[in-house]
């Protein structure tokens, strides 16, 4: 007599280092066979779009870095770049170049720890320290520009916040390390932040090489992700997926390409597309994608090298003057004192910005009805859509599979629960 | 193919029935059409097969009771969507009001953008809009057993219930705010041309 078999329901997290944060995962289970993913989200709910309606523009913009933990800087791109649609401020050449250097330095900070996470999640453990490795070096430049290695909140509305420094932040001698192994280490720190980044980019193509030796042919890592959360480009296009979700499936997509902003016409870069849309494909793409953001990078650090000049508009109905101005004259004064107290008054009318996000299409729609603070604001979340494909995705896969799948779509709850 | 946005207002204009336009707008790059209730089911259509717009990648709902402090005249709630065509690498912002105000119905879009079903739970959760024909509309961000709706402009920031643990009864427990909300910077409207602007 064969055995009863029962169908059950199991509870995956909300504390499971595999749900990538606060994921209450309820799966109904036929055997080891999913038939049905039930996500259950809200538990890092902070309500941000409530909060920011109560709080000027320049209040919110540190809540933005607090979305997408991971890659900060995209997040508040997409903010200002909505103030500015509104107001109608243009972007000084230089600000923009800065804007999109950190974007991609953004980009691999975000494919480095999914990287990182996805290989943990399937079994490869060498990976994560490789990526953590790299992650370090792009932190250091977060802290030379903002004096924050995570959340930097760097951009303003009308440009960033400081030009780039001319030194980079030194390690320091201990008890553990002595003078000559501190002088080894921060032997390419002692020029500027562009030194530092070309040196970077110089280094980063072998490292990326480092982690394809790891998983590109490795037999388990395709055993894990080849055919796994299959995605046809109909389907993933009806879904509302973006990003490598997207391009995975073979869908030529992105934003920096199809609907450029600020300095991305002018780089020269491809964009990488999968053929099988399953989660090996994903994988591909996003590795792809690392190497074309250093491309990029290479590209503005040579323009930055060039081209000295102002960082932030010169309106001070948008931005601060220089302290020295602030401290000498009158009216300099009262603009800084408006400015910090009261804050920008944007006008009436509504915008959507979006930016392709390491993640996907991260988009603001703002509200203003002329105020010192958006009348509504609403966070377009990539990985919220994507977390809404789950149950599509993950349905008669195996539950190991499931592991896999979350972690191919490159879940972070900042942004989905908002 | 790249579309430009009078080429799709004109289009817009061809296939949508008169009566499915309540109002065409572009401003910043983008074009804003309202559509009524009663013809978003049919336009919703018209949209996604004539006109291409095979993605919707957001939607949204406002309250619009408070806006400008009170001058609002128009229906309280709307859903605002965000339509994309990657055929045309266009986008449309679609506006829809609810009728009624005291009970906020519209259809569901559901069946029409897949995609769009999470999306339309979060706008049920936070400001009460009833998407009829909805296969699950349950809560998704709130708490479980949460009641109201947090982002509608009557509900405090500071909302009406907290959670502690209580020694006494050994549980969490949930108690009313003992927390006075405070807006540290006012909002204001500043008249035209404040300040020589």
């Amino acid at each position: 007599m064969a055995a009863e078999i029962r169908n059950y329901t199991l509870n995956f997290g909300p504390q499971h280092p595999a749900a990538h944060g606060v994921l209450r995962l309820v799966l109904e289970l036929d055997g080891e066979v999913v038939e049905r993913a039930d996500p259950h989200i809200g538990l890092l709910h902070r309500a941000t779009e409530k909060l920011a309606e109560s709080k000027t523009f320049m209040q919110s913009l540190p809540y933005m870095d607090r979305l997408d933990y991971v890659s900060m800087m995209a997040n508040e791109h997409a903010y200002v770049m909505a103030i500015e649609k509104l107001a109608g401020i243009q972007v000084p050449l230089r600000a923009q170049y800065i804007r999109v250097m950190f974007d991609e330095i953004t980009r691999i900070l975000n494919h480095l720890l999914w990287i990182g996470s996805h290989g943990l999640d399937c079994g490869a453990m060498t990976i994560f320290l490789y990526a953590f490795r790299e992650r370090e070096d792009l932190m250091d430049c977060y802290e030379a520009v903002s004096g924050a290695r995570m959340h930097a909140a760097y951009y303003r509305p009308g440009g960033v916040y400081r030009d780039l420094p001319d030194t980079m932040p030194q390690y320091q001698a201990s008890k553990v390390r002595n003078a000559a192994a501190i002088k080894k280490l921060n032997s390419n720190r002692e020029g500027s932040l562009l030194d530092f980044i070309e040196d970077f980019t110089n280094r980063f193509p072998t490292y990326v090489d480092e982690y394809e030796t790891l998983l590109t042919d490795n037999r388990i890592w395709k055993q894990r992700t080849v055919g796994i959360g299959v995605l046809t480009p109909e389907r993933a296009k009806a879904l509302g997926l973006t990003g490598a979700m997207l391009r995975g499936s073979g869908v030529e997509w992105d934003l920096r390409k199809k609907q450029p902003y600020e300095v991305y016409d002018r780089l020269d870069f491809d964009i990488p597309v999968g053929r099988n849309g399953d989660c090996y494909d994903r994988y591909l793409v996003r590795v792809e994608e690392m190497r074309q953001s250093n491309r990029i990078i290479k590209q503005c650090v040579e323009w930055l090298r060039k081209n000295p000049g102002p960082v932030i508009v010169d309106d001070h109905k948008v931005a601060p003057p220089s302290r020295l101005d602030m401290k000498s004259n009158m009216e300099e004064l009262i603009h800084h004192f408006k400015l910090f107290t009261e804050g920008m008054h944007v006008p009436e009318g509504e915008a959507y910005a979006a930016i392709e996000h390491p993640k996907g299409e991260f988009g603001i729609y703002m509200v203003s009805d002329g105020a010192n603070k958006p009348y509504r604001l609403k966070i377009r979340a990539p990985g919220f859509a994507h977390l809404a494909a789950l149950d599509e995705m993950a349905r008669g896969h195996m539950l190991a599979d499931v592991v896999a799948i979350i972690g191919t779509q490159d879940i972070v709850f900042g942004e989905i629960d908002r | 193919m790249t579309i430009t946005l009078n080429t799709l207002v004109d289009q817009l204009r061809a296939s949508l029935p008169e009566a499915a336009i309540g109002a065409l707008k572009v401003a910043f790059d983008e074009v804003t059409v309202e559509i009524p209730a009663a013809q978003w089911q049919a336009a919703s259509l018209i949209l996604r097969d004539q006109l291409h717009f095979e993605g919707c990648v957001d939607v949204c709902g406002v309250d619009y009771s408070a806006y400008q402090d009170g001058v609002w005249e128009g229906p309280r709630f709307a859903a605002v969507y965000h339509l994309l065509s990657y055929a045309n690498n266009v986008r449309l912002r679609v506006r829809v009001y609810c009728p009624d105000d005291d009970f906020p119905v519209i259809p569901s879009m559901v069946e029409v953008w897949p995609g769009l079903n999470w999306y339309e739970r979060e706008a049920f959760d936070l400001y009460g809009i009833v998407f009829e024909g909805h296969p699950d509309l349950r809560r998704i961000l709130t708490d479980y057993g949460f009641v109201g709706h947090p982002f509608r402009k009557d509900f405090p920031v500071s909302g009406y219930v907290e959670m502690r643990y209580d020694p006494e009864q050994g549980r969490v427990i949930y108690q009313p705010v003992t927390i006075e909300p405070r807006e540290i910077t006012p909002r204001i409207i500043r008249e035209e041309n404040y300040g020589g602007r």
